[in-house]
């Protein structure tokens, strides 16, 4: 219901109530970001500290995070939280390649990082060998605090993705037929360290 | 009963062929593996050692025999330890099992294999159970770096040898105070 004198695109607060506009980029990241439901690949002894900042002292619940949904479906990002072995490796990939787009992963610890201290034949020297980690979290283990904030520096990378702008981008400069060289950044190019799904 | 009790009743058990050694009130019976099923068994059944405590592996590699089997023997009626290594060589590494004395024996037997390449004699399941099957070494030999080696099973893992950053970080252990005893590269 709009008032007869404004425009279309005006709106009466006490007739419509709250309502906000916004870009669809940004609503979505908004949602995404603020209810990231983890994968707790807890491998080893970070999964302590990933089970206790999700108690009630620390409480990644106030990040929307506390669903530890250890399906793969219905998880958006993985916390590697221990050491991978490489025994372990492809179990690892296997799952993260279960989980649903839009996904994330943080590598939590030193051994998810980069091998930790185990610089041995049997430890997989950083996750990032087989997934493609966002946020990379030191500490043996990293106290929850430090686990919040990668929380938050994600959730910071993830409002800043431009996901929408850039298929929008891609398909309207397939539409006007402008060909492009193979290996040619989009229209719109992703920033570093920008996802681009 | 003390353990040097228990390795006298072994070694009259035993007869030829075995020795016994002493350290710090421990006994330690050495003997030949072929005399191991029947003196482990006496161990078990008539000196009261119910209990494998552990089953482990040396490799003295460059001697001959090179490797050393060793099980732990606890009683737990008594408080009483005891030690049984046997040997065997590189050209021959199989030694008779215990799985049927103790039950635990099967897993440490699974690793004593899949660690140092020992086989054991009837083990009613020796598969490597650290490592995958299809991995190609024996991790804990002398000659195989800590560093690891390649090695790729298809869709089972793969290794690749580990960046160590100029060799294993070691302490000097007793050296004095904590920056030198501190771990890094050393010669």
């Amino acid at each position: 219901m709009v008032n007869d004198n404004s425009s279309q695109l005006a709106y009466d607060s006490k007739v419509e109530g709250n309502v906000i506009f916004t870009q669809l980029d940004s609503a979505m990241n908004w949602m995404r970001k603020n209810s990231l439901w983890p994968m707790p690949m807890g491998l080893a002894c970070c999964a302590i500290e990933l089970m206790a900042s999700a108690s009630s002292r620390f409480d990644i619940s106030r990040f929307g995070a506390e669903v530890m949904r250890f399906s793969p479906r219905q998880s958006d990002v993985m916390i590697v939280a221990g050491t991978v072995t490489y025994k372990m490796a492809y179990a690892v990939e296997r799952i993260y390649h279960q989980m649903a787009e839009p996904k994330w992963v943080i590598a939590m610890g030193a051994c998810a990082s980069s091998g930790g201290m185990y610089r041995s034949y049997a430890v997989l020297q950083g996750i990032d060998q087989l997934l493609p980690v966002d946020v990379y979290i030191s500490g043996c283990p990293p106290r929850p605090e430090a686990l919040i904030e990668g929380f938050m520096k994600l959730q910071a990378k993830i409002d800043g993705d431009p996901e929408l702008q850039q298929r929008h981008a891609q398909s309207t400069a397939h539409r006007s037929s402008i060909i492009e060289q193979p290996g040619a950044a989009p229209a719109q190019a992703p920033a570093p360290g920008q996802i681009q799904v | 009963m003390e353990p040097a009790e228990a390795a006298k009743k072994l070694l009259s058990q035993v007869g030829s062929g075995a020795t016994v050694s002493e350290f710090r009130g421990e006994s330690t019976v050495t003997l030949a593996a072929d005399k191991l099923v029947d003196a482990l068994t006496f161990c078990r059944d008539e000196l009261g050692f119910d209990m494998l405590m552990d089953l482990c592996s040396v490799d003295n590699s460059g001697e001959d025999p090179r490797f050393v089997v060793v099980y732990e023997l606890y009683s737990i009626a008594k408080g009483c330890h005891l030690r049984v290594k046997t040997t065997c060589t590189e050209d021959d590494a199989e030694v008779p099992t215990v799985s049927a004395i103790w039950p635990t024996a099967n897993w440490h037997e699974r690793e004593v294999y899949d660690m140092m390449g020992i086989k054991f004699i009837e083990h009613p399941d020796l598969r490597r159970i650290l490592m995958w099957e299809g991995y190609p070494y024996y991790p804990l030999r002398k000659e195989f770096p800590l560093a690891g080696k390649e090695s790729k099973v298809e869709e089972v893992a793969f290794t690749e040898p580990a960046p160590l950053a100029g060799g294993p970080f070691v302490t000097a252990s007793g050296a004095g105070d904590s920056d030198t005893r501190e771990p890094r590269a050393r010669n």
